[in-house]
């Protein structure tokens, strides 16, 4: 069984096999068709037209799935591996051990955002960018440089209060717990975590940063924290919403799954905490 | 719709090559988010720190999905896109909203660092 752990408390052992298998997948192509796939989705999920990966209800159930195919990947080549997760309301700084050599590396130089330490800095060879919106192929980072504070405790449990899933018009505009969370509106948890690290993980492109997968997991942690908090909080919408997912509608790009279908969490993997 | 076979054909083997083929919608004709007229933000042109930066009212409806409005970096085009708020965020500043495009083209040239974008399409 798969259990996603606190990335603070992972061992050397654990943080060595997570960073090799990121770069086996990285060297055998894999890697990079996560990153297109989300930018794909990016570009294409529009507050008017037809939305899924993003600014809409199903945002949730598709990071959900999305990291289980790349935890899928990861553990096709080492089935020890899970998904870590980054609580960014306490490790919130730059010196936190999640940035350091042994596992991510650091934040950006001055002159160019380039990352200069860590098994995925462009000077080890192994973590160059292909699937990039500009010239630059090396990973970049600024972190806290465009926006000063990660998310505090007290942010996210005023989002995790709030008791509706979400809420028409089933957008960036919407009320509720998802799009609070997701960071269109309201105190910013999800988006503003893109922007504190800045570099590609600010872009279309970001899961070109390791961390998005981390960041995602404590996001997707955070959906389950609030379905224990709100076991009466059905997903929404039900049914015939136009350009929005349904309960028991099919998403794409897989269409062999439904957001009914992810709900819970635990057919596939638990936490290290509650 | 045809974006959905575009998509999903799209799989994950084409690299940045997303032409989703949602219509048009009530984006540009109910657009406040500059003081661009009844049809959305107005047309700009200059120079920002050493990049020019165009914006305009996309032509014909675009060649890309919800196209109200395109962004040149140095006559690439940059993906922009309009939040149901009227705020407007880039594909290089995806998850940073700005008031209207002039400003996401800035917020390009700042993040490029004198980088070239890549054509997204
Ligand atoms: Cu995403
Ligand atoms: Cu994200």
């Amino acid at each position: 069984m798969t259990i996603r752990k606190n990335q603070a408390t992972l061992t050397a052992d654990e943080k060595r096999r997570f960073v090799d298998t990121l770069i086996a997948l990285k060297r055998s192509g894999r890697y990079d068709e996560f990153v297109t796939t989300h930018n794909a989705f990016i570009l294409g999920d529009t507050d008017n037209g037809e939305r899924t990966g993003h600014r809409s209800p199903s945002f949730l159930p598709w990071h959900r799935r999305f990291l289980l195919e790349f935890e899928r990947a990861l553990q096709s080549v080492d089935p020890t591996v899970a998904l870590p997760y980054w609580d960014w309301t306490v490790d919130r700084t730059p010196r936190s051990s999640l940035w350091a050599p042994d596992f991510l590396g650091g934040t950006g130089r001055s002159r160019d955002g380039r990352v200069m330490d860590g098994p995925f800095a462009a000077s080890t060879g192994n973590w160059p960018i292909h699937v990039r919106v500009d010239g630059r192929t090396y990973l970049r980072r600024s972190l806290g440089g465009a926006v000063r504070q990660l998310p505090t405790r007290a942010e996210v449990d005023s989002v995790l209060a709030m008791s509706t899933y979400d809420m028409a018009p089933w957008n960036s505009a919407s009320d509720g717990f998802r799009n609070h969370l997701e960071g269109w509106r309201g105190v910013n948890l999800h988006n503003r975590v893109h922007v504190w690290v800045g570099g590609q993980m600010g872009t279309g492109v970001s899961p070109n940063d390791p961390v998005f997968w981390l960041h995602h997991a404590f996001v997707d942690k955070l959906w389950a924290d609030w379905r224990r908090l709100h076991p009466g909080s059905p997903y929404a919408p039900a049914a015939g919403t136009p350009n929005v997912v349904d309960l028991d509608e099919p998403m794409k790009p897989w269409n062999d799954t439904t957001p009914a279908a992810l709900l819970d969490h635990t057919a596939h993997y638990t936490f290290d905490a509650a | 719709m045809p974006d959905i076979t575009r998509r999903h054909a799209l799989g994950a083997a084409v690299a940045l090559a997303v032409t989703a083929g949602a219509p048009l919608t009530a984006a540009a004709a109910d657009d406040h988010g500059d003081h661009g007229g009844h049809d959305g933000p107005e047309a700009f042109d200059e120079v920002y720190r050493g990049r020019r930066i165009q914006g305009r009212p996309a032509e014909g409806g675009g060649h890309h999905h919800g196209a109200v409005y395109a962004v040149f970096v140095d006559g690439v085009e940059l993906h922009v896109m309009r939040n149901a708020d009227g705020s407007w965020i880039s594909v290089v500043s995806h998850y940073s909203p700005v008031p209207n495009p002039r400003a996401a083209a800035r917020a390009a040239v700042d993040e490029l660092q004198g980088a070239r974008l890549v054509p997204f399409n």
